[in-house]
């Protein structure tokens, strides 16, 4: 498995913490953070790939709030959406922002690390796509490359 | 005592029916019988009155121109005249000539002292004396006299019609007899029917013509005279036989004589108690009639009643029970939520412990072992856990079936065959019995397995080991029948009804959750279907599903 990087954002700071120590155990980059404004914050300042968001969180900006933000910082990153709420309809609200996926907590350790994958995945060809385009682009004119560092 | 409560309701609605439509039936016809029966006894009075009163009238007038014939006699013919025998034979012949039917027996001219002096006639009583007679004085001092009938000298019944003459100082008196067999004859033309009589008796009831029945002439009548007031007077007398006797009497002859007419009730008049007798049948099959009508009504009513009351009963317990499944759904949502972050939290960190005993220093410890199993079983109950509060959020999900088209053998058998390894190891047989070309319905293909794996799974657990599932599908009207019938133990029936119920469940601990009946039900019942059971102990349990026959769309 490739390495990625991942943010995870739960309230639950025990759950939180567990989370983000398995992932690194298994060698990926997990950063977490408690709360949906925290992670617009650091989705601000650093590029990630994946990004484990629970959706139901009290106080501040909630799981979808916080979803419809992140994917207008960074359109390309995966969102994994995390509930332990009865709706599905929540989800499907999310599924229908971007999000990637969905599980409901508490979730096998196995199956997140699958859907991860899979999510990483779908944004390395997404990324793979975008940079081949370019390249093309950069081939067909060259001189773009400069236009670029000009800006 | 839903029994007793019909049954007093049956009689009530019978009670009150037949009281409103019978009683005034009856009350309507014992008016109507006694205004008969009022009418009935007038009519006969006034018939016998009339009677009495034409009939005295015709006796009265019969003995007034006899009395008038003698008095014209006695005021045109002088003593001398009459006393001559020769001429009063040829007046008496000529009477009785001239007057048919006259019925003067006899003439005679009698002095002041009582001598009869002239005599015409069949009977030789010239020369008798009358003064010791009661009549004799009577005549002297009023002029005329008509006796009640007697014997006489001649020992047989007659009547004497006496007027006193006066020729200057002398008085005389000119006497005729009246045979009573006259009287007998006028007053025998109203001896009506089979029991009227009529008859004459004289003021102290003696007899004064023959009657018709009871008594001879001169004999006591037993009719007390008394009784009788003013004209004519009806009286009612109660026969020995129990027969009423309507007696009318009209008084005559200066109310020395009273005209009798006896008639028994009914037997003149048998129209009478022929229409009385009618109008008794016609309210009695009234009576029965309505009686009927009244039960059969009332029983059906009941009836219905009672069916409508089983339906509503049966409405009412789904929707008990389906309250039940909305509230506990609303419950168990808001529980497995509040479960689920903890549970969470347990299963990262015993993960993450687990993670932690990979690292080498804790492979040697000495309790690896124990760790590691202990953890394994933390994970392993966390997973239970997880199960159950997903299965109560998947049960409180209001989704929407799919529909698709669904084939019912077709998912029985994938069903069967899914537990059909399961069944083999527990030595279970599953026989099928399937109707062929059921119809192809629109239903959710995944929920229906999910219901049909839960109704086998529970009856291959029910028996436990070695016996038969039968699985049959058919028709049932706008249905189509699933039946599942196990020859395991039954369902006792003090818990056959709580099985929908969720959490319910008789299986040992932690081997079931007790949502898979109730999670059936609200499938089934979403589907607008029914699902029910039928289990009698040491019989087996049948489920029987009944699923609508929603068509699916042409397309």
């Amino acid at each position: 498995m490739n390495t990625f990087r991942i943010l995870v954002v739960d309230d639950e700071t025990d759950f939180l913490e567990t989370i983000v120590n398995r992932l690194n155990k298994r060698k990926l980059d997990a950063t977490g953070v408690t709360s949906g404004e925290a992670a617009i914050d650091v989705l601000k300042e650093e590029l990630y790939d994946v990004v484990l968001l629970d959706i139901k969180m009290p106080g501040g900006m909630d799981g979808i709030e916080t979803l419809r933000e992140i994917k207008r910082i960074q359109p390309l990153v995966e969102v994994l959406l995390l509930t332990g709420h009865a709706s599905v309809e929540t989800s499907i609200e999310g599924m229908k922002q971007g999000a990637f996926d969905y599980l409901l907590k508490p979730m096998k350790f196995e199956d997140l690390l699958t859907k991860m994958a899979q999510a990483f995945e779908k944004k390395a060809t997404h990324d793979k796509k975008i940079r081949d385009a370019k390249i093309q682009e950069l081939i067909r004119y060259p001189s773009r490359v400069f236009d670029q560092e000009k800006k | 005592m839903k029994l007793t409560h019909y049954k007093n309701l049956r009689l009530k609605l019978i009670a009150i029916t037949l009281a409103v439509s019978i009683g005034p039936l009856i009350l309507l016809g014992t008016a109507i019988y006694y205004q008969f029966g009022k009418l009935y006894q007038e009519r006969i009075e006034d018939q016998i009155r009339t009677l009495a009163r034409t009939q005295s009238n015709a006796v009265d007038v019969f003995l007034r121109e006899r009395t008038t014939i003698l008095a014209m006699i006695v005021e045109t013919q002088s003593f001398e005249t009459l006393n001559n025998p020769e001429n009063l034979s040829k007046l008496f012949w000529q009477i009785n000539q001239r007057a048919e039917g006259l019925g003067l027996v006899d003439l005679g001219v009698i002095d002041k002292e009582g001598n009869q002096l002239a005599y015409a006639g069949p009977y030789n009583l010239q020369g008798l004396n009358y003064y010791q007679q009661p009549w004799f004085d009577e005549v002297l001092r009023r002029g005329q006299f008509i006796s009640n009938v007697f014997m006489g000298f001649r020992q047989v019944p007659h009547v004497i019609i006496a007027v006193k003459g006066v020729t200057g100082n002398n008085s005389w008196i000119l006497r005729a007899t009246i045979d009573s067999e006259i009287l007998n004859r006028l007053v025998r033309s109203a001896q009506v029917g089979t029991s009227g009589d009529a008859f004459i008796v004289n003021r102290d009831g003696v007899f004064q013509t023959s009657p018709r029945f009871k008594g001879v002439i001169l004999g006591q009548s037993k009719i007390e005279t008394q009784r009788f007031g003013e004209g004519t007077t009806v009286i009612e007398t109660r026969e020995d036989s129990g027969d009423i006797r309507y007696i009318g009497g009209a008084w005559l002859k200066d109310r020395e004589w009273m005209l009798v007419i006896s008639q028994i009730a009914g037997q003149e008049h048998g129209w009478m108690g022929n229409a009385r007798n009618t109008e008794i049948m016609i309210i009695a099959t009234g009576c029965v009639v309505i009686l009927f009508a009244i039960v059969l009504i009332s029983n059906t009513l009941v009836r219905h009643l009672e069916q409508a009351d089983c339906e509503m009963n049966e409405l009412n317990s789904q929707l008990i029970q389906q309250d039940k499944l909305a509230a506990l759904g609303k419950m168990a949502a808001g529980i497995a939520h509040e479960i689920n972050n903890p549970l969470a939290v347990i299963g990262e960190k015993a993960g993450w412990m687990e993670d932690l005993l990979a690292e080498e220093e804790f492979q040697n410890s000495e309790n690896y072992k124990e760790f590691a199993a202990s953890i394994g079983k933390i994970e392993e109950h966390v997973d239970r856990a997880r199960k159950i509060t997903h299965n109560m959020l998947g049960f409180a999900r209001r989704m929407e079936p799919r529909l698709d088209d669904v084939e019912i053998n077709h998912v029985l058998d994938q069903t069967i065959e899914m537990l059909s390894n399961h069944a083999r190891i527990n030595d279970i047989e599953i026989v099928k019995h399937y109707t062929d070309r059921l119809p192809i319905i629109a239903s959710d293909q995944s929920q229906l397995q999910q219901v049909f794996l839960n109704l086998i799974n529970n009856a291959i657990d029910a028996i436990g080991s070695d016996g038969t599932i039968d699985v049959s599908t058919g028709m049932e009207k706008e249905y189509i029948r699933i039946s599942i019938h196990d020859n395991g133990p039954g369902i006792p029936e003090a818990i056959q009804k709580k099985i929908f119920d969720p959490f319910f469940t008789t299986k040992h601990n932690g081997k079931g959750t007790g949502l898979g009946l109730s999670i059936s039900y609200t499938i089934i019942e979403k589907m607008g279907g029914q699902i029910s059971i039928d289990s009698h102990e040491d019989q087996g349990t049948t489920f029987v599903v009944l699923l609508p026959l929603v068509l699916p769309e042409k397309k």
